[in-house]
């Protein structure tokens, strides 16, 4: 296999309409049409797939391990801020 | 008439088989591990095709499909030869999936209004699978051909090597022409004008000339083939020609 160089781009599924586009993995492709192809010919083909959204790797904003603690340490211990007392209507699947 | 349906059937079936037979060789090989994956989803497309052609025509002659696959000879195959060719290579393997692509969904789209049932439901099937392959493999025309020096200099060295082939595509003999008076197979020749306007619209998009008509080879459905036949079948039928009715 060559390194051709290609940009990496992020893949998200969407299952089936209602539900939300998930992050299934990444992959190499020249450009965005051929990104598409790719994505659909890699994480589509055992019928997975309803819709796909490819993105440049590159254009991610992502949060760093070093922020982790002003980030994510201050929600801890703060239960009221979870749903969990609900109870849910039946039928709701996906919360 | 039922003669004709499983002559027509298994050439059909034909061209799937030795083409994704083909086209195979490419796993592993791809330049990289998406355009690999990319490839064997398009040949397995074409084995699953060759499979329905050939069930079509185990109905009437009572051969299973692993008869046909796995036991005729090269004289035996009525493919086009354009199928059988040697992948070359990726600007070549890529321009001729690009000019059967253009060819299949012409074919199919008729075909998906024959009068037969099965065949017709085979073809509508099959249309959606190629209306993809056209998207991809088009595109890649346009990417070969406005690239590089080198890829624009190999799809055309790709288009000049493969281009004698494809007026065999077109070519309409007694058995299709009898079964197209009854709107069971599709009028070849009447493709040939679409098709040649649709690649020459791409190849001029993609800055490629469209090659000359200086040349041209049939014999396929006829069972007269390139040398190229004989290897590919050895590989392919190797395993049932040793242990004859091997089961998986």
């Amino acid at each position: 296999m060559v390194d051709a160089g290609f940009p990496l781009w992020e893949v998200f599924v969407r299952s089936k309409r209602g539900l939300d586009h998930i992050h299934v993995g990444s992959l190499h492709a020249a450009d965005a049409e051929s990104a598409l192809e790719y994505a659909r010919d890699t994480y589509t083909r055992r019928g997975e797939g309803a819709s796909l959204w490819v993105v440049k790797s590159s254009d991610i904003v992502a949060s760093q391990e070093s922020d982790a603690e002003s980030f994510y340490d201050p929600m801890d211990a703060k239960p009221y801020r979870h749903a969990a007392n609900y109870e849910l209507p039946d039928g709701v699947d996906n919360m | 008439m039922q003669q004709a349906l499983v002559t027509y059937a298994v050439r059909l079936a034909d061209d799937a088989l030795i083409y994704g037979q083909r086209v195979s060789e490419w796993c592993s090989n791809a330049p990289t591990l998406e355009e690999d994956l990319a490839l064997v989803n398009v040949t397995l497309d074409y084995i699953g095709r060759a499979r329905m052609f050939y069930e079509y025509a185990s109905s009437y002659s009572g051969l299973s499909e692993d008869t046909y696959a796995f036991t005729r000879d090269g004289r035996d195959f009525t493919n086009l030869l354009i199928c059988e060719l040697p992948n070359g290579d990726f600007a070549n393997t890529l321009v001729r999936q690009y000019l059967l692509d253009e060819y299949e969904a012409l074919f199919l789209g008729v075909l998906s209004s024959s009068s037969d049932d099965t065949l017709a439901l085979i073809a509508q099937k099959s249309l959606k699978e190629t209306t993809y392959h056209l998207r991809r493999s088009h595109e890649w025309v346009l990417r070969l051909g406005m690239g590089t020096d080198e890829s624009h200099a190999r799809a055309c060295t790709a288009l000049d090597a493969l281009w004698g082939y494809t007026p065999e595509i077109f070519a309409m003999d007694d058995i299709e022409s009898g079964l197209a008076a009854e709107n069971i197979a599709p009028d070849r020749l009447a493709l040939l004008g679409p098709w040649r306007e649709n690649v020459a619209r791409t190849l001029q998009s993609a800055g490629l000339p469209v090659p000359a008509d200086s040349w041209q080879v049939e014999g396929g459905r006829r069972g007269i083939h390139t040398e190229h036949l004989g290897h590919l079948l050895a590989e392919m039928q190797v395993m049932q020609r040793t242990y004859p009715g091997l089961q998986w």
